[in-house]
């Protein structure tokens, strides 16, 4: 019968059903960081247990991490704790640790696939709700809580209902300034925040498959953030070129074996899905929130909506939003004064994100009164974009170019927004207090878009700052 | 019977969709090693202001001091895997959440850490925070087996995910003792799949 890639993968790597209806399920991969395991570590003390597969568990620390003075011990106890503990721990278990100056630090959704662990086919957890972007290299990647963390490291396995499939197909060209993350930020705008509740969102149509790796990350990063329970996108060619030559991926004869298997998990042409979305290409515009969830977004063309023309609790929501951002019904996005500019995190903090940038932002200047930070991703993206001079011409242009981590994405670290400053952010949420401060202002854009804003110092249209040449 | 066949305990409504697990727990306080001290600080930044100072929300309202039973909208507990979030519900004193939906990773760690999230119709589950506003001493029975809630001679009927209910039921919503059983198949597993 024919499958889609989540049924295969389901079907390949279930345990048995358990008594509740609910399956057990093996994990291929499990990352962890400090945030969200060390107290699993404590949990299987407590019951006296020893982690089962140590060699399919990989940590590294993002969150906690400053970016400017990472030197040891950190200036904040708390955080230097949690590293302990964590090293401790892994160390204790066998586990291989990415710290900081190892090479391979970074967040952990971009240290999974730049070192070939993320695979096509495999069941990943991570206890993160950004492990979904592992599935843009075709795999089920699933965030869990902490106790899941601790089942995961006890057995190798969680227990899961199975999910439904929605397809969504998003077909022809992307116009000029229209990025990937505009692309994630369009579905969910049309889709809802939880329209994908009960979902794996599988992402197809010539759009996906003419993106690259890293652009496809970006959309299945933030599967969440739609309510989905992951993500994916079916491995092709694309997706086997990314990962030749990677550290931990076979080489030579076993690299096409194992290509041969991968392969095999994509959907079947002829495969069933529960749902099917098709979004066309040329109706996705640059895309930017107004409010204090990623779905309330509008192109960057639009206004702001009205809480009169909405009703009930959507009326609610629109003014409470609209009051928290300091803006007023139907006023344009364009134009609204930027405080802070982050390009970084693990939606955009990849190589391509800062070339992209640089490509555009070359000559050009911050605008005064804007604080542009600019955090790669990991060690790796941030020795290859030193090796290109990319690092130079952020600088240049005035961005700050820091040490790899989750920075400005969330407050634990010490980049945060101050009192109700506002943040042109490349990152994934923008609820109240996610940067740092109770009362901070995030608006979700393209890496690009956060370029065109930190420029203007207000959010401007990517088309017109860099003179992007228009078709229609 | 199962320990979590039924919970009682007076309600609060905390009104909003989309109230997600930034507001449940902001970040900064997910600098800690164990889950011990997040009682205190769950709703943070909508309790207090800059200064510490109460903003007076419901959850200090002393009318609905020692509630057991969170009333809320829809997509509750959206956002990261923080199980930071149910822990600090449960740490603080809380039982069980009603809502109209809820995010699956959170309901997961719910469900795992034993607070049944029940949901209810849109209508019902209005009436609902209106009892509890009109009467902050309104008792509440939620039973699971039957999937009704009893509120001032109010019999509402709930859902719950039947995955859920049925651990419940059984006493195994924490499955590590299950999942551990099975080393065995799962070693067999690993083997099969080449890992
Ligand atoms: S970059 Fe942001 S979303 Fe990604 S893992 Fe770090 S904190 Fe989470």
């Amino acid at each position: 019968m024919a499958k889609n890639l989540y049924q295969k993968i389901w079907d390949d790597h279930v345990v048995r059903q358990l008594d509740s209806g609910q399956y057990q399920l093996f994990i291929a991969l499990h990352l962890i960081h400090e945030v969200t395991s060390p107290q699993a570590f404590g949990m299987l003390k407590d019951k006296g247990l020893k982690v089962a597969y140590p060699g399919r568990t990989f940590a590294t620390v993002d969150h906690i991490i400053p970016t400017d003075d990472q030197s040891r011990p950190l200036a904040d106890e708390m955080a230097e704790k949690m590293i302990q503990v964590l090293s401790d721990a892994t160390s204790e278990a066998g586990i291989e640790f990415f710290p900081p100056e190892s090479g391979s630090q970074g967040i952990v959704h971009v240290v999974g696939p730049e070192l070939g662990l993320t695979q096509p086919g495999m069941t990943i957890c991570c206890g993160d709700s950004h492990t979904s972007t592992h599935g843009a290299f075709g795999c089920i990647a699933l965030g869990i809580g902490t106790s899941q963390v601790r089942d995961v490291l006890a057995s190798q396995t969680i227990a899961m209902d199975p999910l439904k499939v929605r397809r969504i197909r998003v077909e022809g060209a992307l116009q000029p300034g229209v990025s990937a993350k505009d692309v994630i930020l369009h579905i969910i705008r049309t889709l809802g925040v939880n329209g994908g509740v009960g979902y794996a969102y599988e992402y197809a149509g010539s759009t996906i498959s003419n993106m690259s790796m890293e652009e496809r990350m970006t959309v299945c990063n933030m599967s969440i953030e739609g309510g989905a329970r992951c993500g994916y996108i079916n491995p092709d060619d694309t997706t086997f070129a990314y990962l030749r030559g990677r550290e931990r991926v076979p080489e030579g004869d076993a690299f096409d074996v194992a290509v041969g298997k991968w392969r095999a998990y994509a959907s079947d042409e002829d495969a069933k899905f529960d749902d099917e979305v098709v979004i066309e290409a040329r109706d996705i515009r640059p895309t930017v929130t107004w409010g204090v969830t990623p779905g309330q977004a509008i192109s960057v063309e639009e206004n702001v909506p009205d809480p009169d023309h909405a009703e009930g609790l959507d009326k609610s929501l629109i003014s409470d939003a609209l009051n928290y951002m300091q803006l007023t019904a139907n006023q344009p996005i364009k134009g609204t004064k930027i405080d802070v500019a982050f390009i970084g995190s693990c939606t955009n903090g990849r190589l391509s994100d800062f070339r992209e940038v640089a490509r555009l932002i070359e000559g050009r200047k911050v605008a005064k009164n804007v604080k542009a930070i600019a955090v790669p991703g990991s060690e790796k993206v941030d020795k290859a974009a030193r090796a290109l001079g990319l690092h130079t011409i952020f600088e240049q242009a005035g961005f700050e170019w820091r040490k790899p981590g989750c920075s400005m994405c969330l407050a634990m670290n010490p980049d945060k927004l101050v009192g109700d400053e506002v943040c042109a952010s490349s990152s994934n949420r923008n609820f109240i207090g996610r940067q740092g401060s109770p009362t901070g202002r995030t608006i979700l854009m393209s890496p690009i878009m956060v370029a065109a804003a930190a420029i203007e110092g207000a959010v401007a249209d990517v088309r017109t700052t860099f003179n992007l040449e228009q078709t229609s | 019977m199962s320990e979590m066949e039924k919970i009682s305990g007076t309600g609060v409504y905390v009104q909003g969709n989309d109230i997600d697990t930034d507001r449940i727990i902001p970040a900064r306080f997910l600098k800690c090693v164990t889950f011990d001290e997040l009682g205190p600080s769950l709703f943070h930044d909508v309790r207090f202001d800059e200064q510490g100072n109460t903003k007076s929300h419901i959850l200090d309202n002393p009318n609905y001091k020692g509630a057991q039973i969170l009333i809320s909208d829809a997509n509750f507990g959206c956002g990261s895997s923080r199980e930071h979030a149910p822990q600090a519900i449960q740490k603080f004193g809380l039982k069980a959440v009603v809502a109209g939906s809820f995010a699956e990773i959170f309901h997961g760690n719910c469900t795992t850490l034993g607070i049944p999230c029940v949901t209810m119709e849109k209508s019902d589950r209005e009436k609902l925070a209106r009892l509890t506003l009109d009467d902050p001493s309104a008792d509440i029975i939620i039973d699971i087996k039957a999937l009704k809630l009893v509120c001032a001679n109010n019999i509402f009927d709930i859902q719950m995910k039947a995955s859920a209910r049925e651990a419940f039921l059984a006493n195994s919503y924490d499955p590590l003792d299950t999942l551990l059983v099975a080393a065995a198949d799962v070693a067999q597993t690993a083997k099969r799949l080449g890992y």
